[in-house]
């Protein structure tokens, strides 16, 4: 269920080897298969029907037809043109000329607004802002007091008179205070529901109220069919400004940001992917085309690499790849920096052909199996680890000796070894290969 | 199924008078769920006049399809139906309109059922009976458990909350807020402790208060965070290891507008937990939850309640044909 788009049509195409061009009929078989993996990532069916009549005709194109890799090409057109949908406006904030600069928050119940304030302040506030949190949800009990105790981890003002307080004045009051204490106002709301005419009033009159230069609506990443019926009425009722994606960090493959994004017209600024304060980001179209159609998320791996590895680090690794000369002492230092990274499910995630359950449970072994890659590479001499190809059958023993292992767990490092090594390859010339990590099990 | 048939244990000790309300409130909150699950059947009447009018191309299909995927069935689980109403149209000469619709939520309906009427049922039959509940990040837990402590306290139970989220900053205040509006005891300790070590304080609390349901509240985590999966699983074997044959009933609460990665959600809180019910919340808004049809299909799960708001009142039992009549709008 959880193939890659790239494996299914790659398997229509090698039907059809020996049969020289694609037919329409072949295109039409693609794009029946570009449908169903667009739903299953919860891509509204709507928005599906209208992207496949889009990109149909450029599949149709000789850009496809007459490659001698039409599968891939396909998928190409298909992240292209799903990459630039969802990305082609601006995705900063709008501040204003005059602080504060005001920045409502609004969205369904458990959608996550109160951390994305939270969050939205720490990226501000490393970024130089001085935000203040303003507390305007008084229905959902503990609340404000969430919002209170974010806001003391954060270390910004916050704005909380109470939950016996009428919203809209919390709102208004809190704006003017924020105006003594920062530059940057966020109004966290209650979750409501799109139908609930009542509270769909109030967040209008909160919106009246203090003219906010940012609305943002929040969107939980894994949310379904219906995201495009509550987007649909948040722009209409309150008129959006931009969308924060939250919890990011799951496996869900997210279609809502593409529904949302073509219900509202409007871009999907942030997204939020993590349990700490600091996991907030721009939005990166391209990486959620990937991640939507299940390509993996190998951008978002390569730089979550670049921010731990330090640059001086990187720019070694970059001359290594270009030169191909990836040794072992290289992968242990990559297997390092991999810990560093966080949890390897996290990791696991971003890799092309794994985001599966399948992806999840080798994550369990992982852990371990890195251990042991470590001891063997740590068991070699330094000239073995820079010439592996002198590793011969008596070096391997003395090796697995070392290390306490097999001489096959020798050689099966060899193997991922070279195998990385290729792949590294690949990455440096561009190309988006299927990935395999020392110690994933394959 | 009414509210009085719910808990295995406290059948028969039920006052008339509550059953009697219970009937009266059933009535008016059929037209509710109606009202907003029912805005599929626009496109699916359209769909199947069409076959019934005899040009049930590829297109027809693909609108039922659409029907289904739109209420978040998913791909698989709506293949499948679509091609055994195909065969069953076919050789039941099904014409009208009405049977097909009819024919459709069966099959839809037939997902969601189970043989044992107790599969479906909470488990309070234990003293005291421990209930974990579950879920990912803002699906309701918290707010379900308050719905299900007041529910109990109706029954004439007494229930005890558990605040095992000590992640969430004020998550304990917002349970202890709950437990005020039901009148219900609590067990909390500072925020960032140990959850299986508020676990523990809570189950032996329990026979000391005199409570004889403990509802214990967890901190909303994704399935796909290991260590918190991990502390999870820690959880349930503190409550296995204290009181044996426990926990009675794992509770995973699942967001209605929650989309395909419910599957995975449920696949991997039963891995981690055991989940021996789904409480599919938030089914006042516009979204369907159809995927829990998936994950009754392939994972052997149950919907146990649904969330209809946010008061005290608004848990409900599960009723696969009310859920797929008013699914597809259809009567009766
Ligand atoms: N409309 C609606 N909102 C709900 C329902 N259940 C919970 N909520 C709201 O969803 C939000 C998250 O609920 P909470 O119980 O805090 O979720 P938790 O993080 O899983 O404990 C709150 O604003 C609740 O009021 C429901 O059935 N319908
Ligand atoms: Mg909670």
């Amino acid at each position: 269920m959880f193939d890659s788009l790239s494996d299914r049509l790659q398997g229509i195409v090698s039907e059809l080897r020996g049969h020289g061009r694609l037919s329409d009929e072949d295109i039409d078989r693609a794009m029946r298969e570009i449908r169903l993996a667009l739903l299953e990532a919860d891509v509204n069916f709507k928005v599906v029907r209208d992207f496949i009549a889009h990109v149909k005709e450029r599949a149709k194109g000789a850009e496809v037809m007459e490659s001698l890799t039409p599968a891939q090409q396909v998928v190409k057109v298909v992240h292209d043109e799903l990459a630039a949908l969802m990305g082609s406006s601006d995705s900063r904030l709008a501040f204003a000329s005059k602080p504060p600069t005001i920045i409502l928050m609004a969205g369904l119940q458990g959608s996550g607004k109160t951390t994305a304030c939270a969050k939205l302040a720490t990226f501000l506030k490393k970024d130089g802002k001085q935000p203040v949190l303003i507390a305007a949800d008084v229905y959902r009990p503990a609340a404000i007091d969430q919002l209170v105790t974010l806001a003391g981890r954060v270390e910004v003002p916050v704005y909380a008179p109470g939950a016996d307080v009428d919203p809209v004045r919390i709102a208004r009051d809190g704006v003017r205070f924020a105006a003594d204490r920062g530059d940057v106002a966020i109004i966290d709301t209650a979750g409501r529901l799109h139908i609930d005419e009542e509270l769909m009033g109030e967040l209008v009159r909160i919106r009246d109220a203090v003219k906010p230069h940012n609305v943002l609506l929040v969107v939980d990443a894994m949310t379904g069919q219906d995201a495009v019926n509550a987007a649909d009425e948040f722009r209409q009722q309150v008129e959006l400004d931009g969308v924060i994606l939250t919890k990011l960090d799951g496996d869900a493959r997210g279609g809502a940001a593409l529904s949302v994004r073509a219900v509202t017209g409007k871009p999907i600024k942030f997204v939020s992917n993590g349990e700490k304060l600091a996991d907030f980001e721009y939005f990166h179209p391209d990486r959620m085309a990937s991640r939507i159609l299940g390509m993996g998320d190998v951008l978002t791996l390569i730089e979550k690499a670049e921010a731990t590895v330090d640059a001086k680090q990187a720019a070694a690794m970059e001359e290594k790849l270009r030169k191909a000369s990836f040794t072992l002492d290289d992968m242990l230092d990559q297997l390092k920096q991999v810990r560093k990274m966080g949890p390897l499910s996290g990791i696991l995630g971003m890799l092309p052909g794994v985001p599966g359950m399948k992806g999840l449970k080798d994550a369990q072994i992982d852990e371990k199996q890195l251990d042991r890659v470590e001891a063997l590479i740590l068991s070699m001499t330094p000239e073995e680890r820079r010439h592996p190809e002198i590793i011969d059958g008596s070096r391997r023993q003395r090796i697995a000796r070392g290390s306490g292992m097999k001489v096959q767990d020798v050689n099966g490092l060899l193997k991922q070894h070279r195998e990385m090594q290729k792949l590294m390859k690949q990455l440096s010339s561009g190309r988006m290969p299927k990935l395999g990590f020392p110690g994933m099990g394959g | 199924m009414e509210w009085y048939e719910v808990f295995r244990g406290i059948e028969g000790e039920v006052p008339a008078a509550v059953v009697e309300e219970e009937k009266a409130e059933r009535a008016g909150l059929l037209g509710r769920l109606r009202r907003n699950l029912g805005k599929a059947s626009g496109a699916l009447r359209g769909a199947l006049t069409t076959i019934v009018l005899g040009a049930a191309g590829e297109d027809v299909w693909e609108q039922v399809e659409e029907a289904l995927i739109a209420a978040d069935v998913g791909v698989d689980a709506t293949l499948e139906i679509v091609d055994r109403l195909e065969v069953r149209a076919a050789s039941r000469g099904l014409r009208t309109q009405e049977d097909l619709i009819a024919e459709l939520a069966t099959a839809v309906a037939d997902e969601l059922r189970v043989d044992d009427p107790d599969a479906r049922r909470i488990d309070v039959t234990a003293h005291p009976a421990i209930i974990l509940v579950v879920g990912v990040n803002g699906t309701g837990k918290t707010t379900t458990i308050g719905k299900l402590a007041w529910r109990l306290t109706q029954m004439g139970r007494r229930p005890l909350m558990v605040a095992a989220d000590t992640f969430r900053a004020a998550a304990a205040e917002q349970l202890t807020e709950w437990a005020g509006r039901v009148g219900c005891d609590i067990v909390r300790q500072a925020s960032g402790g140990d959850p299986a070590a508020v676990v523990y304080d809570g189950l032996a609390a329990a026979a000391s208060r005199g409570a004889d349901v403990v509802i214990i509240d967890t901190a909303g985590r994704l399935h796909t965070q290991v260590n918190l999966m991990k502390e999870l699983e820690k959880v349930r074997r503190v409550i296995e290891r204290q009181v044996p044959g426990a926990p009675h009933e794992t509770l995973l609460v699942l967001d209605a507008t929650t989309g395909q990665n419910g599957l995975r959600q449920a696949h991997e809180f039963q891995r981690a937990v055991q989940v021996s019910g789904v409480v599919l919340t938030k089914l006042d808004g516009t979204a369907k939850g159809g995927i829990v049809v998936a994950i009754h299909k392939d994972l052997g799960i149950p919907v146990k309640l649904i969330g209809v708001g946010e008061q005290l009142d608004d848990l409900r039992p599960f009723d696969p044909d009310e859920f797929t009549r008013a699914l597809f709008a259809v009567d009766g």
